[in-house]
């Protein structure tokens, strides 16, 4: 059975280590937060906020406290607020330990496409640039192809790129890949699910 | 000097000009200057190039320059939420310089610094590096990003004193510090504007050398998504 999207969050959240300062983005990386357990880790949230807490209670929102994707949340006791300028300090510093983030399409090569598909509304990159040129480590979710059935792991991407050769290492609902010399190597597998059924849905070139 | 001015339109008098740009604070609806984007509209000046992440939303924030076709031009990281500046941007009516968050952040800060060019990694290799100076330090590739000098910037705070010392609240500071800076003239709107030395000298977060206009007045504080969570039965 693949992994559903909280599988993959929960994978995803065995990536981060303890005391690690962690980006996470939108979709199934945000759920990545209820699988952290014991770990000691800080969220940051790009907008100016490092120590984010959960979604507030009802009639607890507070307009001025709100995360990257413009939701409502709360503070920790560890809490920190700063502005863009400091917030990207950190970021293209080196400082944030691990992004994890959604893509729409991860090349061989480690390179990401994940901000907008030509001819369809553009939204803008937001700060998903400069959290692949700066972070760390940065470890991709999504599903491992599209809703054509077609693989989102290619050899090269054919969308507008976000970065190159950024990516770690990608864990989708058939497993976990790295971004090795050479092309993709796969380090796990979703249970029930075999390297020929990962090797048949992905374009990219798969190394042993 | 005196610094606290009535009203938006007051503040705003005798600094607009067409084809001005204007830098200015705030992420999402999140600490942006509204007070002071209703006296922009007011004023009907127009062709601004507008440097903000975001783009506010339809009927609010700079969503309501858009509709009012008072902006020219963006330049932003992020305007996904706004169906007016979708219209205006794909009919070729509106220009849209995409700028990574940080970069935006970056750019307006050195500006603030005079400093008119830095080399970042980020967009190395993509579109945004199209055009740009590209540099190898220590064997990695850079691109050149410029500094933002504003002829005018718009920004919100939380509680000023009158000689324009700002603090702002929770992530309502976001690019408020960094648009602030870079502009030749800077226009502060806040919820209070308290009594000299009543502000901790230590706890200032963007000192008043960088504001020369203050007001004071009520914000609506519109929240864009409204996520909360069930409180567990007691």
């Amino acid at each position: 059975m693949p992994w559903d999207r909280n599988q993959m969050a929960a994978r995803a959240a065995e990536e981060l280590e303890d005391g690690w300062y962690v980006n996470l983005g939108i979709g199934i990386p945000t759920l990545v937060a209820n699988y952290v357990g014991d770990k000691d880790i800080t969220l940051q949230s790009e907008n100016g906020m490092l120590g984010m807490g959960p979604f507030p209670y009802e009639g607890e929102e507070d307009p001025d406290l709100i995360n990257a994707g413009k939701q409502t949340i709360t503070e920790l006791s560890r809490t920190a607020y700063f502005d863009s300028a400091t917030s990207f300090g950190m970021i293209r510093g080196g400082k944030i330990a691990a992004a994890i983030l959604g893509a729409m399409e991860v090349a061989e090569n480690g390179d990401l496409a994940n901000w907008m598909i030509p001819g369809k509304l553009v939204k803008g990159m937001g700060g998903a640039m400069d959290l692949v040129a700066g972070v760390g480590r940065v470890i991709v979710v999504m599903d491992h192809t599209n809703k054509h059935g077609d693989s989102k792991l290619l050899k090269e991407c054919t969308l507008p790129l976000t970065g190159t050769g950024v990516v770690d290492r990608i864990i989708t609902n058939l497993g976990v890949l790295d971004v090795v010399e050479g092309g993709l190597k796969i380090v796990e597998t979703a249970e029930g699910v075999t390297e020929d059924e990962i090797r048949a849905a992905t374009e990219a070139t798969i190394v042993n | 000097m005196k610094k606290v001015y009535g009203s938006a339109t007051e503040a705003l008098d005798g600094v607009l000009h067409d084809g001005m740009l204007i830098a200015a604070g705030g992420f999402g609806l999140c600490g942006i200057p509204e007070l002071l984007i209703d006296g922009i509209v007011a004023s009907g000046v127009k062709d601004l190039t507008v440097a903000s992440n975001n783009a506010g939303v339809d009927g609010f924030g700079l969503g309501k320059l858009l509709e009012t076709r008072q902006i020219k031009k963006m330049m932003s990281s992020y305007v996904g939420e706004n169906a007016e500046f979708m219209r205006q941007y794909l009919s070729g009516e509106l220009e849209l310089e995409f700028n990574p968050q940080g970069t935006l952040a970056e750019r307006m800060r050195a500006g603030g610094a005079g400093i008119p060019g830095f080399y970042t990694k980020t967009g190395v290799g993509t579109q945004i590096a199209e055009g740009k100076d590209v540099k190898q330090f220590n064997g990695e590739d850079y691109i050149m990003e410029e500094g933002i000098f504003a002829d005018l910037s718009i920004v919100k705070a939380w509680k000023a004193d009158d000689t324009g010392n700002l603090i702002f609240r929770k992530t309502a500071r976001n690019f408020n510090p960094p648009a602030a800076m870079c502009g030749r003239i800077c226009i502060a709107e806040v919820e209070e504007i308290v009594p000299r030395g009543s502000l901790d000298p230590d706890l200032i977060h963007l000192p008043g050398i960088y504001v020369h206009r203050l007001i004071q007045g009520q914000h609506e504080k519109r929240i864009e998504q409204r996520t909360v969570r069930k409180r567990e039965d007691a």
